[in-house]
């Protein structure tokens, strides 16, 4: 078990050293740097002068482990287009972004997991068949359509929510949070059901096909011929045996909704770090979008890490089989 | 027979099966997969139910049990459990019955377990579904039934996963799982065809000691007429969906008074007489969509008269067995045979 933990960390360890490597290039790579800090009229000599300060003279390799070195520190520079350290201007635009994720993950699964449920339960059902002919519309309209028409019928029609920003943030150390008052989580409705849509459908269509294949299965004959309650066979038998695939997938969705969380922001305004992404892509800003990239990377690291863990509490086989593994390394 | 004798003790049967018929509704029409079968179980009476696939013998089980799969359904007929009628009870009402008064055994015993729980969990949830017992009370409960199928150390096997215990020893736990709840009645489909044969007969021998000791009776579901011969009191065989004949398990094998029962005895190869070739039954079992006119075995049976063409025999007396065979009727199968013509 701490054999596959350890083993796991050093994939993570491998794959943002990967990502790193990326974020580097483009840094490094992608215009000269150089330019994009002095003026126009700076003399070559005050370039070079520069240039031998920042090290970017030294070889490719040695520059790579300082980027490294600076990223694992947290430090990424200095932003072209303000000249903001870049982990503030994350750091300060993170919270938004992740509690919207959180929202919207929240939605999915709370909403997603029973419709998925209910309709592998009763797959015949008319409420069934509806959920599944609305489902198709929201794995087919696109998130920025979505967001468009919740904004035109619930801020502008009905006028009964804000249509953009946060709205009432607090602020606890450097976490500033929606969650305290009413006027910001009243901002997080629309934003978390058009960011979370797409991955309710998701979670909703994939929980009904696990059900109905477990449905199928000998020990759910069995559980019922041994009597027990249809809540128990339901929800203690067949849907655990459904969340190995559904803890996949929500890991990877968690992941994406945190990266692609750049859409909803732009549509709904929203100042968090996709919509910082965005500015920068504009600006050319690459110490930014090589900050945003790393930290993408190391959500879906994390998340993923979280999610092998996950399979153990879940999966008693899985358990047996690493821990054999494991032991035989 | 003198088991027979025994369990056939003259009090009201523990189970009893009236005119039962199960339908399919298909788009081509609906299909009678079990028709008209009749047959009783005496209180710790061992009955095995012999056929070919899609003989309905299965099918009868999960009726008698309640576990049709849908569209699968009784369309007519009674079924008794100690006089009370259980075919048509609604579902909340037949759950409590299954389990507590009927218990189950299935073929694939390494599928029958849910593989995220351990064997204690499953155990411990089935007894407290249907006894009042406490968790600690069901646990002790449960570890005894572990140590009574014999699972050595049940102690720790208790807290063991599915996946952890040989093929063997989950049926065992299967077993185990059947018996929690002190059925009076267990529905065996097919328990051994999924094991080594080695371990089939410890398996076999178990189920027979557990239910002698508890006096649970037993309706053994099997192709195997070995596994009958071994286990069962008495033995219904079923053919296209009807019982084609059922006596005491020793007449049957010894003196089987239908056709086909006939062909199925003389097709099991034993070791004494070495032929050429083994014995088998012409033809095969007709579809359901199929079934012949009259009797549904007259295609492929070699005493086929006029009236077999015709006319379709119930089980009537033959010797101490009762066959569903014209031979036994006192006006025969009718004309001689019509010859081969329907054969071709």
């Amino acid at each position: 078990m701490l054999a596959f933990i350890l083993r796991r960390l050093m994939q993570s360890v491998a794959v943002l050293l990967a990502v790193g490597l990326v974020s580097f290039s483009l840094f490094r790579y992608v215009g000269d740097p150089i330019n994009a800090m002095v003026g126009q009229d700076t003399p070559a000599v005050e370039r070079e002068a520069l240039r031998v300060k920042l090290g970017l003279n030294d070889p490719a390799p040695i520059q790579f482990v300082r980027f490294i070195a600076n990223a694992a520190h947290g430090q990424f520079g200095l932003s072209y287009r303000t000249a903001e350290p870049v982990s503030r201007m994350i750091l300060e635009r993170l919270p938004a972004t992740l509690e919207l994720s959180f929202c919207a993950a929240l939605f999915a699964l709370l909403v997603g997991i029973p419709m998925g449920v209910y309709t592998g339960l009763y797959p015949r059902h008319w409420t069934s068949r509806l959920l599944q002919a609305v489902s198709l519309i929201g794995v087919s309209l696109p998130t920025f359509l979505i967001g468009i028409l919740l904004i035109l019928f619930f801020s502008v029609i009905l006028r009964w929510l804000p249509s953009f920003g946060r709205g009432e943030t607090v602020t606890i150390g450097w976490w500033t949070t929606n969650f305290l008052r009413w006027k910001g989580l009243e901002a997080l409705i629309l934003p978390s059901i058009t960011l979370g849509l797409f991955q309710l459908t998701l979670l909703m269509r994939l929980v009904r096909s696990e059900m109905l294949e477990v449905m199928r299965t000998d020990y759910i004959k069995f559980a019922r011929a041994r009597g027990l309650t249809n809540r128990a066979i339901n929800f203690g038998h067949a849907l655990k045996n459904t969340l190995v695939p559904v803890i996949t997938v929500t890991g990877l969705q968690l992941g994406s909704l945190i990266a692609f969380a750049i859409v909803t922001e732009t549509v709904f305004a929203w100042p968090g770090v996709g919509q910082l992404f965005i500015q920068s892509v504009q600006f050319s800003d690459i110490p930014v979008m090589a900050a945003y990239l790393m930290l993408i990377g190391l959500f879906f690291v994390i998340i993923n890490l979280v999610v092998d863990l996950l399979y153990f509490v879940v999966d008693p086989r899985l358990r047996g089989q690493m821990g054999r593994r494991a032991g035989a390394h | 027979m003198a088991a027979s004798g025994k369990s056939a003790l003259n009090k009201a049967p523990l189970l009893e099966v009236k005119n039962l018929r199960v339908e399919f509704p298909t788009r081509r029409g609906t299909l009678l997969a079990v028709d008209d079968v009749s047959f009783e179980i005496a209180a710790g009476e061992v009955l095995g139910v012999v056929g070919e696939s899609g003989a309905g013998k299965s099918l009868t089980g999960n009726a008698i049990i309640g576990l049709l799969e849908p569209p699968g359904r009784v369309a007519g007929g009674e079924i008794r459990l100690e006089g009370r009628r259980i075919d048509n009870l609604p579902y909340e009402e037949m759950r409590k019955v299954r389990g507590a008064q009927i218990g189950a055994i299935f073929q694939d015993p390494l599928t029958s377990l849910n593989p995220l729980y351990s064997v204690g969990r499953q155990l411990i949830e089935t007894i407290q579904t249907h006894l009042p017992l406490s968790a600690g009370q069901a646990r002790q409960r449960a570890i005894d039934l572990l140590k009574e199928v014999g699972i050595p150390g049940a102690e720790q096997r208790i807290d063991h996963y599915p996946h952890q215990f040989s093929g063997g020893m989950r049926q065992r736990v299967v077993i185990a799982l059947a018996l929690c709840a002190g059925p009076k009645l267990i529905v065996a489909d097919e328990p051994t065809t999924a094991l080594d044969v080695s371990i089939q007969a410890q398996v076999i021998a178990l189920l027979k000691r557990l239910c002698r000791e508890h006096g649970t009776a037993v309706m053994l579901v099997t192709h195997d007429m070995g596994v009958i011969a071994e286990t069962a009191d008495r033995v219904a065989v079923m053919y296209a969906g009807r019982v084609a004949e059922i006596g005491p398990v020793r007449d049957v094998i010894k003196q089987a008074r239908h056709p086909y029962t006939e062909g199925l005895m003389g097709s099991i190869p034993s070791l004494g007489h070495r032929s050429e070739r083994l014995a088998q039954i012409d033809g095969a079992m007709p579809r359901l969509t199929e079934i012949p006119r009259g009797c549904a075995f007259n295609p492929r049976c070699g005493h086929r008269g006029q009236r077999c063409l015709v006319e379709r025999p119930d089980l009537m007396p033959a010797g101490s067995s009762r066959a569903a065979c014209w031979l036994h009727d006192p006006r025969g199968v009718g004309a001689a045979a019509v010859g081969e013509l329907a054969d071709a």
